[in-house]
């Protein structure tokens, strides 16, 4: 054998921990192919930018492999809007695995505490009977535009063209799913102590019951459209503000406590703290596309567009739910107030981010 | 308190039975009757049956138990810290991780985009929620293996190749053949793609592979970390298999769809062979320094998990169904394995090719020669010599393995297909599609890209199923660039501007790292574009000495 081995020159360091030796690169400890948004790179985007590749950054050899009709596996053409950089937007609520699963989990926490603490204490029992029949019937029918929603961000976030937008996406489609199945058993929990409860009556109102058919086509609508972003545009900033928060805020969350419930307000909250932050990430990826040097009067053009299409569904969703505000016994809150403050919320909403609401919008 | 009871059973009150809960939750969907969703994910399958959901799935106790799950793994990895993992750790293991973790948050997360796919082609709901979570668990196991990443390049010795990671991934030869497998998972045909390519064989098949057999060898290197990690993200890989299964169940259903099936499942195994063995292979048999005889080899691990578990017990069963199940493609990838050294030929390849990887390969020695020996007999005589040559030329100033004459290694083909190189030389294929020349390592890879990637199959036009595009050949992107220019441009250099990224051994010393200027001087050629450009006659020639091999010159 010869003399000549590995191990003759090889001085193995002491120690494979950073420090155990100096040498070119032995201190660079920063992930260096990206530039971080802020003054120092978060947890976040160290975890998230660049993961999906992209030919105009690294990725040398091109996408390998291409749908029949030459698209690669990711693709710029899958919405209309247009981006000089994709890679600009960072998710403002800065979500990744761990704090999502943090999240997600807390909630569940609580809503089972919050379920359990009623029925221990007997609360289901001391319910107005009217009201039962609007959770039964209402909420119900309402779990499903949720679940709608849900689907659609479950579809958009195949297609954004980079990591950031669709794990934003992502995120989204897991808060709206996981609420959809909250107000589901969260109504089959109901239903163990009040068995009067059907909980089949909530689809059929949904498919059935005119008050919701607005409503349905706005979902259907949302989930018919091939362009991603749109979906992901019409969800959060015109689907959201006028039909969801409405329902949600401007009506259970005010008008539950009257009638002696003190749980389906705590249920519901958590969506519009889930809202908060998808509102947040959506309107921030708008704003980007909207102030784009090259392309920002195309992308404003375009979102109007799309604000006048689902704006004018979501508004004539928004108004033939009016029936429900008087259903009650004990009516605390009026449909024209609820209403007056979603406009608001949406015209603020398009405000901040420079849109042009439709006429219907603008003077209802 | 009496023995017996807790305050659980005090307190404990009745509540809604999962059953109960997966089928209100299997109800939320509907008809659209007002506008119909939009079918952007073509497939050539006929799904007509509703797939079942045996796992009975719902999200309120998903979130809290994965919550669960990501708290052992954190703890595990301050605990790993505070136990100075890192003076124990073994750097020839660690290195690899800057390859390995380069490439796997790709699939991981292209995973999860094409469950898209699936919850939009499958009628009924109830494995949407099963849909839901593995989308939602494959973006957990992207985001926390790139928090790995960073966790080693922030406390090992060596971060250079961990900082550059995921430009190293858009540019490295090696990562194309991971890329390879994640655009697999998420582009063309839907079902091709996320049901059977991913669920039904890449999970099912081959993550134990990855996801148990790395852990055990990491632990064996002193690294603590990846095991967590990894067990942790395989702990969820059961349901994905679930609701592989349960698709696959209904696409059975219709016999129409058995063709495509047959098709798929070829395809699929094949290039999960030739993709996984190749890094996996190589990752636990050359990237270890444990050379502990009683433990299971590569292929004893291939033998229990994809030929017992996997082809015995999974595959076959589905030839009750009326599935053509091809027994010769297993006993080919078995061959490949234990007959004709796959694996031991990819590392060398690896190793020829350090100059441009972004990560270091120290030689193989004595000791490991030992361990290889036994486990395949025959091993020495193969390779023995070459890793000598490898040693002796990773000093600088040598010739780079990659251009050295001396050790009678020659360069190889790039297969098509696989995107692996055309490494088994008496199988090497050449055939032409539309026109052009390709090279492919093997008959089944051949077959994958003009056969099975093509609009029609068996006289069935296949209008959904996808194409293989891009410049897939890496070597003709620097095809007659200098190396050194070559290794800037990949962004392969260290902070100072001069030193390599990779380096052919372990040493942690400047005055022994290789620099640009050390490369500088040697043209990198395509052996495709040589190929195109021969005359027919020295084709011939050539592919003819390709396939008769090389040997490696005795080492003096
Ligand atoms: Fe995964
Ligand atoms: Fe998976
Ligand atoms: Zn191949």
């Amino acid at each position: 054998m010869n003399a000549f081995t590995q191990e003759a020159i090889a001085q193995p360091p002491r120690s494979g921990a950073a420090g155990a030796a100096q040498f070119a690169g032995w201190d660079s400890r920063k992930y260096n192919y990206y530039k971080p948004k802020g003054r120092h790179a978060t947890h976040y985007e160290d975890v998230t930018v660049d993961v999906q590749p992209d030919p105009k950054r690294y990725l040398l050899q091109d996408f390998i492999i291409s749908f029949p009709d030459g698209t690669p596996t990711y693709s710029e053409t899958w919405t209309a809007a247009k981006s000089s950089d994709w890679h600009q937007f960072r998710a403002v609520d800065e979500e990744w695995e761990r704090t999502h699963y943090q999240r997600q989990s807390t909630i569940c926490g609580m809503i089972g505490s919050v379920v359990e603490n009623a029925r221990r204490a007997g609360a289901p029992k001391r319910l107005d009977r009217t009201w039962v029949k609007v959770l039964e019937q209402y909420l119900g029918a309402y779990k499903h535009a949720e679940f709608g929603l849900g689907m659609a961000t479950m579809h958009a976030q195949r297609y954004g063209y980079t990591q950031m937008i669709n794990s934003a996406i992502l995120t989204n489609s897991s808060y709206k799913l996981r609420f959809a199945q909250d107000l589901t058993l969260y109504l089959a929990e109901l239903a163990l102590d009040l068995p009067e409860i059907n909980l089949d009556l909530g689809k059929q109102h949904w498919l059935e019951n005119p008050a919701w058919q607005g409503t349905r086509e706005a979902v259907e609508a949302i989930n018919g459209t091939s362009d991603y972003l749109e979906k992901y545009f019409a969800v959060n900033l015109v689907f959201e503000p006028l039909v969801a928060e409405l329902v949600r805020s401007g009506f259970f969350m005010q008008v539950a406590a009257a009638q002696g419930d003190f749980t389906t307000p705590t249920v519901i909250s958590a969506a519009e703290g889930d809202y908060q932050r998808n509102l947040a990430n959506t309107a921030e990826l708008v704003h980007i596309l909207s102030q784009d040097a090259e392309h920002g009067a195309h992308n404003r053009a375009l979102f109007n567009r799309w604000l006048a299409e689902h704006g004018k569904r979501a508004l004539a969703a928004a108004r033939q739910l009016q029936p429900m505000w008087s259903l009650p016994h004990h009516k605390v809150a009026q449909f024209p107030e609820a209403l007056n403050r979603a406009l608001e919320r949406i015209r603020s909403i398009t405000g901040e981010l420079g849109l042009e609401l439709p006429a219907e919008l603008k003077a209802a | 308190m009496t023995a017996g009871l807790t305050l659980n059973k005090i307190t404990s009150q009745r509540g809604v039975s999962i059953g109960e809960a997966a089928r209100r939750i299997a109800d939320l969907g509907w008809n659209p009757s007002y506008v119909q969703e939009a079918m952007t994910f073509p497939t050539d399958y006929k799904i007509g049956r509703q797939p079942k959901d045996p796992m009975k799935q719902v999200l309120r106790s998903y979130f809290p138990m994965q919550e669960e799950k990501d708290n052992r793994v954190y703890g595990a990895l301050d605990a790993a810290l505070r136990g100075d993992m890192f003076r124990n750790v073994e750097a020839r293991w660690v290195e690899w991780m800057k390859l390995f973790l380069a490439i796997i948050p790709f699939p991981e997360i292209s995973a999860a985009r094409s469950m898209s796919m699936l919850a939009r082609l499958a009628p009924g709901e109830e494995l949407r929620t099963g849909f839901t979570m593995q989308m939602i668990d494959e973006f957990r196991h992207s985001t926390i293996q790139m928090n790995l990443k960073k966790w080693y390049m922030e406390n090992y010795i060596d971060p250079a190749g961990f900082d550059i990671t995921e430009a190293a991934f858009g540019k490295c030869y090696a990562t194309t053949i991971g890329r390879q497998f994640g655009e697999g998972f998420l582009t063309g045909d839907a079902v091709t793609a996320a049901n059977v390519y991913l669920q039904v064989v890449a999970e099912t098949a081959f993550t134990n592979t990855l996801f148990v057999a790395m852990p055990s060898e990491a632990a064996r290197n002193g690294d603590y970390a990846l095991p967590t990690v990894f067990l942790s993200v395989q702990s969820d890989e059961s349901r994905h298999i679930g609701n592989g299964h349960s698709l696959l169940m209904s696409i059975l259903n219709d016999p129409d769809n058995h063709l495509l099936l047959e098709r798929d499942l070829r395809y699929a195994f094949w290039q999960n062979h030739c993709i996984i063995d190749a890094a996996v292979g190589t990752l636990i048999e050359y990237g270890t320094t444990n050379r502990d005889k009683s433990k299971e080899s590569y292929v004893e691990l291939w033998h229990r998990w994809i030929y017992e578990d996997y082809y015995r017990t999974y595959m076959l069963p589905l030839e009750k169904y009326g599935i053509k199940v091809h027994h010769d493609d297993v006993a080919a990838a078995w061959d490949r394995l234990v007959k004709k050294n796959y694996h031991h030929k990819v590392a060398q390849f690896f190793s020829v090719g350090w100059p441009v990887n972004f990560w270091r390969i120290e030689a193989q020695t004595d000791k490991d020669f030992e361990w290889f020996e036994h486990k395949y007999p025959g091993w020495y005589a193969e390779f023995g010599d070459y890793w000598r040559w490898y040693g002796k030329k990773s000093v600088p100033g040598e010739t780079p393995m990659l251009f050295d004459q001396e050790n009678g290694y020659v360069y190889p083909h790039r297969c098509w297909s696989c995107m692996v190189p055309c490494l088994i030389r008496e199988d090497f294929v050449v055939d032409e599609v539309d026109g052009k020349l390709y090279t492919y390592c093997s008959e089944l890879c051949r077959w994958t890209h003009k056969v099975a990637f093509s609009a029609e199959y068996e006289g069935r036009s296949t209008p959904a199923m996808g194409r293989f595009s891009g410049r897939r050949e890496w070597e003709e992107c620097y095809h007659g660039w200098d190396l050194a220019d070559c290794i800037k441009d990949l962004g392969f250099v260290r902070s100072d501007g001069k030193t390599l990224v990779p380096q052919p051994h372990l040493r942690f010393d400047d005055k022994e790292m290789w620099t640009l200027d050390h490369v500088r001087g040697n043209t990198i050629q395509s052996p495709l574009v040589l190929l195109r450009n021969m005359t027919p006659e020295q084709r011939e020639k050539h592919i003819a000495d390709y396939r008769a091999g090389f040997t490696i010159r005795p080492f003096q």
